[in-house]
Formats: C-alpha cells, sequence, structure tokens
C-alpha cells in the first residue's frame, strides 16, 4: 500500500524506481537528433507518423462544423492515397456523438478528453461521470489528466487511485493518461508519475505527456524518461503500456526525431498506432507536404495542403 | 504497487529488429586530398632526402588515400635546425602577436571543418558524426583556448615568471590525430617555443593538411616542422640532442622506451600513456543515463581512447539491471561505414590494432569470461570489429588488466565502497575513472581515493581545453590543457 500524504512518500518511490539524471537524458535524446533519415527510410517513417497521429482539436470555439471537417482531414489526409488515415480525432465529451458519425467505419478511432481537462480541478465523481458519457456517447478512447495536485502534495495513493477509478469507468475504452509534466516540472517526478500510472493500467493503455495547454509540452527528454519507465515496467512485468506525446510536435523532423527514440529504446514492438501515437494538429500538414517532396523531389506550396484544424 | 520488484517478475524482451531500416547517408564534403604529402619544414614542402614514401590507407575500405613521405634522420635533422632558426625571433614576439596566429589557425580549422571533418574520418577510421561533432571542433577549441593565453603569460606562474624552453619535439597517436596535434601545437606555440612533430604512421593526413593551413595563415616558417614516418623517426624525433623538451602520447611501452632513452639527460618530458579506467557504477546511480555514460566511454571512437572506461565496476545489487540495460543499447548501436552519418561504430584504425583486438578478446573467452556481441553484419572489406561485452571478468583476468584500444568493456562486480576503491586501482595505470551515483558525498571520497588523473561524475569522456588532462602512475606525468598544461611548456623564473 502506498502511504496517504506521507512526507517520505516521493522518496520511497523513488528509491524504489530509481533517479534520472536531467543533463544525461539530455545527452542521449541530442543523439537522436544527429540521425539523419533519408529516401525509403524517411518515407516510411513519415508514414508511420501520419497513420499514429492523434488529430486534436480542444477549443472553447469548437462546433459540429469544425469537427466534420476534422473527421475528413483524418480519414484522408491527403490527395495521395498512399498516406495514411490517421489514428485518431481527439476531441471535447460534447463533440464524442458528432464525431463518431463523422468518421464512420473509416477505422479513425474517436478520442475524447474527460476529467475536467485541462485542470482536473473538480470533483472526482464529476470527472468519472464525464468520462462514463463520453465513453457512453461512444468514444474509442479516453485522455484524461492525473491530479497534479494531490501528486505534488505527496499523496500517491489518491493518484492512483483517481486512475483505478477512470480505468474502470473506461470499459472497452481505451486510456491515456495525461501527465502534464510541465506541472510536474522534475524529471524524476515524471518518471514517478508513469509508474503510478502504469500501475493500474491496462496492457494497450497509454500514458501521455501534456494536454498542450500549459507552456512546456512533449519534448524529447520527458518522452525519454517515459518510454524509459515504460521499458523498465514492461521488462519487469510483460504489461506493454503506449506512449503519446502531445503538444509542441510540430514539424515532421521533430516527429522522426521521436519515432528514432523510440526505435531505441523501445524497440520495433513500439512502431505502431496501437503503442504510440502524437498528439498534434499542425503536424499532420508537414508530414504530408515532407512526404511528397520525398515523393516528388520539391516542396510544394502550402496552399496545396488542405488545412483542418490548426489555423482557424 | 507503483513498481514491481525485478525479482521472480515475468521477464519481457524487446526487439530490435529491422522494421525500420536506414538509409545510407553518407557525408559528401570533398576531403581535397593530395596524392602525395611530403615533409613540411621550414614552412615549405620538401621531399624527404632518402627519396621513400609509404601509403596511407583508409581502415575502412583499405583503398589508398595517399603517399606520405618517410623522413629519415637528415630529414630529422633539418626540421631541427628550421626550428632553431626559428626560435629566437618567434619567442621575441610579443604574446598578443603569437595569440594572433594561433587565433587564425582556429579560425581557419573551423572554415575547413566539414573538409577537415571528411579527411579525419577516411585516414583513421572514426565516425563522421564524431570528427565532425568532436575531433574537428575541439581541435579548434584549443587553439582558441591557448591563442587567448600568450598575451597572458605573466598569470600562468602567480609569483613568477615563464619563458619557452625551445624547440620541442612531439610524437602523437593516431586515435586522434588532428585533437592530439592541437593539444601539443597550441600550448607550446603560445608560450613561445617551435615544434617539430610527428604524427601516426596510419594517420598523417590531417597533420599535412593542417601544414597546408599553417601556411595560409602565415605562420612564420620553421615554427611548426612536421615529419612523417613509423617507429623509426619517432625515435630520432624524441632522441634528439637538439629537443629541449620531448612530449609523447602513445602506448605505455614506447613511453618507457623513450624515458629510458633520455634518463640522464636535462631534456623535460611530458608522456601521455595508457589506461585501463573504471567505470564505477553505484546501486543509486540514475540507470539509463549511467549506461549511457559507460557506451560513451567504450565506445567512443571504437575504444581506441587512452582514458577508456574499459573496466566496468557495478555494484552487485543493480549488476542484472544495468547489463540488461547496457546489451540493449549495444543492440543499437550502428557499426559501418565511417563516413555515414549514423554510424556510431567505425572502423578500427589498422590490421594491427584489429589483431592485437582479436588477440586479446579471444584470450577473455580462453579463460572463461562470458562474450556478448550483438547481431551486427560487418562490412566484408576493412578493418571492423562489433562491440564487445564480458561478463563474469575478474581482477586476473587478461582483459582486465592489459589496454585492448578496441570497443571491449570487462565487467566486474564490487559489494562495498572499499572494494570498488581497491579494484579500481589494482592497476599499473591511472588516467580517468568515473563514477555514478547520486550521493554527492561519494562522489568527493572516490574522486580522492582513485588514483587517476581525471576523475568524472555521472559522466565519462567529457574534455575542455581549460581542464588539464594527464596521467597518475604508469599513464604518464605532465598534464596537457588548462594553466598547468601550459607550465609543462615553459621555464619558470
Amino acid at each position: 500500500m502506498l502511504p496517504r500524504k506521507s512526507l517520505a512518500a516521493h522518496a520511497r518511490l523513488l528509491d524504489e524506481i530509481g533517479a534520472v539524471d536531467q543533463v544525461g537524458v539530455e545527452e542521449r535524446v541530442a543523439k537522436f537528433t544527429t540521425r539523419s533519415i533519408k529516401k525509403a527510410a524517411k518515407l516510411w517513417g513519415l508514414r508511420m507518423a501520419v497513420s499514429m497521429t492523434d488529430l486534436t482539436t480542444l477549443e472553447g470555439k469548437d462546433t459540429p462544423g469544425k469537427i466534420e471537417s476534422l473527421c475528413t482531414k483524418a480519414i484522408r489526409p491527403h490527395d495521395d492515397p498512399s498516406i495514411p488515415h490517421v489514428a485518431a480525432v481527439c476531441v471535447y465529451p460534447s463533440m464524442v456523438r458528432h464525431a463518431k458519425s463523422c468518421v464512420g467505419a473509416s477505422g479513425v478511432k474517436v478520442a475524447s478528453v474527460a476529467t475536467a481537462f485541462p485542470s482536473g480541478q473538480t470533483h472526482y465523481r464529476t470527472r468519472l461521470a464525464e468520462v462514463r458519457g463520453a465513453v457512453a456517447d461512444g468514444a474509442d478512447e479516453v485522455d484524461m489528466v492525473i491530479n497534479r495536485g494531490a501528486f505534488l502534495s505527496g499523496d500517491f495513493a489518491r493518484v492512483q487511485d483517481e486512475i483505478s477509478g477512470v480505468v474502470e469507468a473506461c470499459g472497452p475504452a481505451a486510456l491515456k493518461v495525461i501527465l502534464e509534466v510541465s506541472e510536474l516540472e522534475t524529471f524524476d517526478s515524471i518518471r514517478a508519475a508513469s509508474f503510478l500510472a502504469m500501475g493500474v493500467l491496462r496492457p494497450g493503455d497509454f500514458i501521455k505527456t501534456s494536454t498542450g495547454k500549459t507552456t512546456l509540452n512533449a519534448t524529447l527528454g520527458n518522452n525519454q524518461v517515459m518510454i524509459e519507465a515504460i521499458r523498465d515496467f514492461y521488462m519487469d512485468t510483460g504489461i506493454a503500456i503506449g506512449m503519446k506525446p502531445a503538444g509542441g510536435i510540430r514539424t515532421a523532423k521533430q516527429a522522426l526525431q521521436f519515432l528514432i527514440a523510440v526505435k531505441e529504446t523501445l524497440g520495433d514492438a513500439w512502431l505502431t498506432p496501437k503503442r504510440y501515437r502524437f498528439g498534434a494538429s499542425s503536424l499532420l500538414n508537414d508530414l504530408v507536404r515532407q512526404s511528397e517532396r520525398e515523393r516528388t523531389g520539391a516542396y510544394q506550396a502550402p496552399y496545396y495542403f488542405s488545412e483542418a484544424a490548426e489555423s482557424y | 504497487m507503483p513498481a514491481r520488484k525485478t525479482t521472480g517478475a515475468r521477464r519481457a524482451g524487446l526487439i530490435f529488429g529491422d522494421l525500420w531500416e536506414f538509409d545510407p547517408a553518407p557525408e559528401t564534403a570533398d576531403p581535397k586530398l593530395k596524392a602525395r604529402y611530403d615533409l613540411f619544414i621550414g614552412g615549405k614542402f620538401v621531399r624527404p632526402r632518402s627519396g621513400k614514401y609509404f601509403d596511407s590507407i583508409n581502415p575502412a575500405n583499405e583503398a589508398k588515400l595517399a603517399e606520405i613521405a618517410l623522413a629519415g634522420p637528415s630529414d630529422v635533422d633539418d626540421a631541427y635546425r628550421a626550428a632553431a632558426k626559428a626560435f629566437g625571433p618567434w619567442a621575441r614576439l610579443p604574446g598578443a602577436e603569437r595569440g594572433k596566429y594561433l587565433f587564425r589557425i582556429a579560425r581557419l580549422l573551423q572554415d575547413r571543418a566539414r573538409e577537415f571533418a571528411v579527411a579525419e574520418t577516411m585516414d583513421g577510421g572514426k565516425p563522421i558524426k564524431e570528427s565532425r561533432d568532436f575531433d574537428v571542433p575541439m581541435a579548434a577549441a584549443h587553439f582558441f583556448y591557448h591563442a587567448g593565453w600568450a598575451d597572458k603569460l605573466e598569470y600562468v606562474a602567480p609569483g613568477g615568471s615563464v619563458a619557452p624552453l625551445g624547440v620541442v619535439g612531439q610524437v602523437i597517436p593516431w586515435n586522434f590525430p588532428l585533437l592530439m596535434l592541437a593539444w601539443k601545437l597550441a600550448p607550446a606555440l603560445a608560450m613561445g617555443n617551435c615544434v617539430v612533430l610527428k604524427p601516426a604512421e596510419t594517420t598523417s593526413i590531417t597533420a599535412l593538411k593542417l601544414a597546408e593551413l599553417l601556411q595560409d595563415a602565415g605562420l612564420p616558417p620553421g615554427v611548426v616542422n612536421f615529419v612523417t614516418g613509423a617507429g623509426e623517426t619517432g625515435a630520432l624525433v624524441m632522441g634528439h640532442p637538439s629537443a629541449a623538451k620531448v612530449a609523447f602520447t602513445g602506448s605505455t611501452e614506447v613511453g618507457k622506451a623513450i624515458m629510458r632513452q633520455l634518463a640522464g639527460t636535462d631534456r623535460k618530458m611530458t608522456m601521455e600513456l595508457g589506461g585501463k579506467a573504471a567505470n564505477i557504477v553505484f546501486d543509486d546511480a540514475p540507470i539509463d543515463q549511467a549506461v549511457e555514460g559507460i557506451v560513451n566511454g567504450i565506445f567512443f571512437n571504437q575504444g581506441h581512447v587512452c582514458c577508456a572506461g574499459s573496466r566496468l565496476l557495478v555494484h552487485e545489487p543493480v549488476a542484472e539491471r544495468v547489463i540488461t540495460r547496457l546489451k540493449n543499447r549495444i543492440r543499437v548501436l550502428r557499426v559501418g561505414d565511417p563516413l555515414d552519418k549514423n554510424t556510431d561504430l567505425g572502423a578500427i584504425n589498422s590490421r594491427a590494432q584489429l589483431a592485437t583486438i582479436r588477440r586479446l578478446v579471444a584470450s577473455g573467452v580462453r579463460e572463461g569470461a562470458t562474450m556478448f556481441q550483438p547481431p551486427c553484419v560487418l562490412p566484408k572489406k576493412g578493418f571492423y570489429f562489433p562491440p564487445t561485452l564480458f561478463t563474469g571478468v575478474t581482477q586476473s583476468h587478461r582483459i582486465a588488466r592489459e589496454e585492448i584500444f578496441g570497443p571491449v568493456l570487462s565487467v566486474l562486480t564490487f559489494r562495498t565502497v572499499d572494494e570498488a576503491i581497491e579494484k579500481a586501482n589494482n592497476t599499473p595505470y591511472g588516467l580517468s575513472a568515473g563514477v555514478w551515483t547520486d550521493k554527492g558525498s561519494r562522489i568527493l571520497r572516490m574522486s580522492t581515493e582513485l588514483k587517476a588523473g581525471v576523475v568524472w561524475a555521472n559522466t565519462f569522456n567529457r574534455f575542455d581545453p581549460s581542464s588539464p588532462f594527464g596521467g597518475y602512475k604508469e599513464s604518464g606525468f605532465g598534464r596537457e590543457g588548462g594553466r598547468q598544461g601550459l607550465l609543462d611548456y615553459a621555464k619558470l623564473a
């Protein structure tokens, strides 16, 4: 059992899962950025990244019309039929039913943020009700936020119990647990929160970096800390948890660097949308644009690529 | 529970396969090589008096790169004579003026960084990412750093004053040809000495390319002279009666021979020799970052590093965890064409070195250590050796005692701090060591008790021109870099 509100809770958890050295992590991830991905390998990576994208719109001004446009783009990112559909669209709960009817049988999943996204600051029962509502409306996947307040005050048991409750509320839907790394601040805390979540997740669930609503989102550094936690957990338990960096990944080049990190840390079994996702919106068109560049040898003007989520 | 103990749990393996193969990504800059390189004496390229040349080959594919002049006794005499002639005016030049030349060399090297990086990789076999991101920029950094000292020499020895020694003879190794050259040239020149230097037989090209650059920089003739050749030429440079000081970087065996040769003379010496560094990982270390440091410590430059962390001492409670992660990490190292930007381990420098590595690895297997090599396809031509890990190694194994100078790591375990210190120091060498722990006080204790010139804490193979580098015991004496390094090229008054 995890102690409730113990001052030593953090230290005890770290003792069990091991520490992270920030300088070392940053040196490691800098090496991913020097990899040079060319030709067929680049095309493969770009298409893989498209198929891993959770195309996202999370704004107060979202309307059914916007969702429709997003879903159409998700199903057919570009005129080139060799470009696959994205993994999922990610929307607010109120839009789930509509999104579900838009994606139809295309294979694109509907993910819904829930649990009072992005802050999570409402009653636990309200948060659970939101999850149940989204699943009832047809959400295939639920993106929850952890209780950062409880985590930072050392109440790890509460953090984990709440995740456990959401897992139950999800039923058949896959769960993605957002750690909101910028609010946890240190790599040690990110690793600790990853383990807290994975301890109650099911195979096929995900941990996710951030909401995209704070200043610092996914970086190669926090992605690395989390995929190393996933690897350690998998090597010890055999339970494979997925990973979703979200926010801040805007270019194809960045996406390829994240995939190289996956290839060299978790291996081939994670190079699939079942275990790795990108939470992004403007990334998609850069992936498509770069893959057209690989195919034709020339960059095309931005207006050759349909906009769906990023600029209006 | 948030985490599960390793013991008793189900073990799952990872797949590092061929799902996403990378296409070749060769660096294509022109190294601008000449077909034949002469000796560089008195500011000019001159033919060797014997008329003899030897071939320099690319260890990555065994193709001939260029012909290099073979310097004999009279060529070495010529070089020393040219240096002695240049010494007076060079030493009398105001420090700021000498600094200008050094700044100019540093900037020219930066301007032509890609060209030099490609030449270095073709000549020595190291991966282009290392010559591009480490060797060439660090060489330039050494020239910059010492250029800054040239007009501040009165602060090198506070309370005293310094003067140049005269002509210094220098012999450098093949593992970091350009960088070792910079380590040797920059402090010597900043202090006002003149130089006769012999690069290693297998890696002379970047020195001779630098000679072209010294001409471009307008360095006065004779201040720097390069004589090329093998061991015999090296012995002539080290033993020359006009040398005021000799500086040698290379094997302990050759270092001892030089010391015997110079015993009884008043010539100053600096020796930077072999090593068998201990990289010590405690149970509270950040494991993944330690693994990265271990990999960097032993596989950097194919392990052709005198301060390589070739002995891993790992705390017993975490030994299994560290070794599993280390093996996973080694599986994703890319061995092959050094000019490919994705290559992590390039070619072994020479056929002879490859034979040495093979011989010592065979002794490890014969003496009962367990060998691990990841599956990797090595190019058919050229000299390559896969990254190799030995577990179950004890202090008595040859692979734990002798310098292998290749991508071979010996893993030993320890139980207590005292045992770690004892094992780390139980070697004739003492060049470097690494400590991995979350505990600051332990780092301080280890750095005091480890008999090594450099102790890295939670990192490995980090260098800076301002940080003195050198050894204890049979790893040599004298320092390179920093104020201490400059003092080794000065007469104190």
